[in-house]
């Protein structure tokens, strides 16, 4: 039997994703996620109650504002339901942005004592949120159901666009947490960025506001394909996938693959730096 | 056949050191003007007078390890030791030359890696041995054993946060210690624990090297090299300056890093650290062995002369002086004390030599601090030097011991053998 060898001497220029080792070290990846998932919560008091609390305060404050006092329009469904349904896949991105940019540095232990592909732990950080996101997702279910709202067939979508709302807290997370590692300004772009962003995203409003050509432009913000898609999806609303969520989707995969050839880029500056 | 499992071929590493100048501000506007710079540093800190120093932590190391060899790296503080392993295990990056690692490496830089506090000793285990590197089923297969190892069992689902730090070192080694891979990368993680535990940890290291796996051993610990490493590196400021049989490289470290002084020489303790009055103080001390022997080096079962000259600020009796051993950890091993005989010494003003004798030493080879006592007999020191100096206690020149005793300390025996009657 051959051993395998593993060479080491400094990289210079593009470097590969290291994706067959990272699938290699899948078992680890599960492990990671598994840890977070089970601390999430520990020493808590309302333990996981915190997965729905969130959306479901920000949806209750949105109904007040926007909904009661500003009249929003909501694409003919009722504004509680039309703002949390664009809140449970948001707060899921928004989390995994946010853990996933501190994610190196919070891990630096492991970073300075031992090796594995180091993209292990964006990635676990943003796919922990999995678990909030399904708790939050059957309060929407609830809500649907107290609404007289029916699953449709259209709902077979979702998985595709949870995949691009997880790509793009993936893409995003790269770079900040490997930015993070060098410029620990990062934690403090890291809320504004969150809140800009809310406000960049049909959460709150619908994009049936603009008019096109603005409207897919606007999609550049892979977000607005993943909001606009899971109300199409369970509530019905004339978002149907489209040219916005082409370039949703074609946006979200470049910061993915940027962000990943970045942070394998800053990887091997890691362990010193952090 | 000596297959090689490590090749390094000038690997280096080097760190960029900024130092900032101070500058004085002369006027409030300049100060204000640096003070804002001081808010953008990236903008701002192109105008500073800034100074680049590189630092090479590892230079142009080369070196060949054949599978199943087991070797040390020693050297000082800062000699490159860890970054080396760190380079070795693909923690951080060389800025220079190449390596070739020829089989599964597992890393062991130090004890707990990955362990989360919230997290049972269950949970921890599969977590860390995940991270180490074993796979699920391999952990699963080892569980028991790790488990037996740590002496845990009735705490495996309480959080690890609860468990007292022997506790959860005894853990945290267990998993490590069960990690096979083909090259096994060690650094220091022995450091750790009390006395039976280094013991313990050092015997399963002796197992490891034995099922012929390659080991590299980064260690302070002269003893633990000397037993387990037939062959050893010296580094000194990054450069692998000694490569050869352990015995020749731990002597000329311990030359040129003035380990443990030689025998017969006066050490100066005036820069020691210590605690009291120094109503009496400790000027300097000097140790032999038996005067024949091993050039007066003090052995393992001989005897151990410790003179001492001690500074009195005035006439005065002394009811208690002490001298004790302990090891490296801080274990106290020995500990005599004239108050246990009743003896008290009539110092006179200024400087006084006293001589102690220790008849037989009943200690293993290894290095030991020695710690010296001047006070009152009601535990008020005049002056007490808790690590005075160190000395190394050689293995006995006769008897052909060919092994070295597993416990800290030695006691004669015999054993008789006679054919045992027919069992009934």
């Amino acid at each position: 039997m051959t051993a395998p060898v593993t060479v080491i001497r400094p990289t210079r220029g593009w470097i590969s994703l290291g994706l067959g080792e990272l699938w290699a070290y899948r078992e680890l990846l599960y492990f990671l996620v598994w840890r977070d998932v089970k601390v999430r919560y520990k020493q808590t008091a309302l333990g996981a109650a915190w997965a729905i609390i969130q959306p479901f305060f920000t949806m209750v404050v949105f109904s007040l504002f926007f909904g009661r006092l500003a009249r929003m329009p909501s694409d003919g469904v009722p504004y509680p339901v039309f703002a949390f349904a664009a809140l449970v896949p948001w707060t899921f991105f928004a989390t995994g942005l946010t853990q996933s940019s501190n994610s190196l540095v919070a891990s630096q232990n492991l970073l300075k004592k031992v090796y594995f592909p180091r993209l292990a732990i964006p990635i676990a950080t943003v796919l922990s949120g999995g678990v909030d996101f399904v708790i939050a997702f059957l309060v929407l279910l609830g809500m649907m159901a107290h609404y007289d709202i029916a699953l449709g067939v259209n709902a077979l979508w979702l998985p595709a666009l949870l995949l691009l709302a997880l790509v793009t807290a993936l893409g995003v997370g790269f770079w900040l947490a490997a930015l993070n590692v060098k410029y620990r300004d990062v934690r403090y772009v890291v809320p504004f960025l969150v809140q800009f962003w809310l406000f960049a995203t049909p959460i709150a409003y619908p994009s049936s506001l603009l008019g096109e050509p603005w409207r897919t432009l606007y999609a550049l913000n892979p977000m607005v394909g993943v909001v606009e898609g899971f109300r199409w999806a369970l509530l019905g609303t004339a978002t149907a996938p489209g040219a916005a969520l082409a370039v949703s989707a074609a946006a979200a995969l470049l910061l993915l693959v940027g962000g990943a050839y970045y942070f394998r880029r800053m990887e091997k500056t890691f362990a010193d730096l952090v | 056949m000596s297959e090689t499992a490590i090749r390094a071929e000038g690997i280096g590493k080097h760190y960029e050191i900024t130092h900032l100048a101070r500058r004085r501000h002369n006027t409030l506007r300049d100060s204000l003007a640096a003070g804002v710079r001081g808010l953008l540093p990236v903008w701002g800190g192109g105008r500073r007078s800034a100074t680049r120093e590189t630092i090479w932590a590892v230079r142009e190391v080369s070196f060949e390890i054949a599978r199943g060899e087991v070797v040390g790296v020693i050297g000082g503080n800062g000699a490159g030791k860890s970054t080396l392993l760190k380079i070795l295990s693909r923690i951080t990056e060389p800025s220079a030359g190449r390596a070739e690692i020829r089989g599964r490496v597992g890393s062991l830089l130090e004890v707990g890696t990955g362990f989360h506090s919230e997290l049972t000793g269950r949970e921890n285990t599969y977590l860390s041995g995940a991270i180490l590197g074993m796979r699920h089923a391999e952990i699963e297969r080892k569980f028991d054993a790790i488990v037996d190892f740590a002496e845990v069992e009735q705490f495996l689902d309480t959080p690890v946060k609860h468990y007292s730090s022997g506790m959860y070192l005894r853990l945290a080694f267990a998993v490590a210690a069960h990690l096979d891979p083909e090259i096994l990368l060690v650094d220091e993680v022995l450091a750790v624990g009390d006395v039976n535990f280094q013991r313990k940890c050092l015997g399963k290291m002796d197992d490891v090297a034995r099922a012929g796996r390659t080991v590299l051993f980064v260690s302070h610990n002269m003893d633990a090299v000397r037993r387990l490493c037939p062959r050893s590196f010296l580094l000194e400021r990054g450069r692998l300056v000694a490569d050869g049989p352990t015995e020749g490289i731990v002597s000329r470290h311990l030359a040129r890093a003035g380990g443990p002084a030689g025998p017969d020489a006066w050490i100066d303790l005036d820069t020691a650290d210590r605690s009291g009055s120094r109503e009496v103080r400790f000027a300097r001390a000097r140790y032999s062995g038996e005067p024949a022997a091993l050039a007066g080096q003090p052995y393992a079962g001989g005897a151990l002369e410790i003179e001492l000259e001690l500074v009195a600020a005035e006439a005065r009796p002394l009811d208690s002086l002490a001298v004790s051993l302990r090891t490296p950890g801080g274990t106290r091993l020995v500990d005599v004390d004239i108050m246990e005989h009743g003896q008290a010494l009539a110092l006179t003003a200024g400087p006084n030599r006293v001589r102690f004798r220790l008849a037989a030493v009943h200690l293993t080879p290894g290095r030991y601090t020695v710690g010296l006592w001047a006070g009152r007999t009601s535990g008020e020191a005049f002056d007490y030097l808790e690590s005075a100096f160190e000395l190394e206690l050689f293995a006995a020149p006769y008897g052909g011991a060919a092994r070295a005793s597993n416990g800290l300390v030695t006691c004669d025996f015999s054993v008789t053998h006679e054919r045992a009657a027919a069992p009934v």
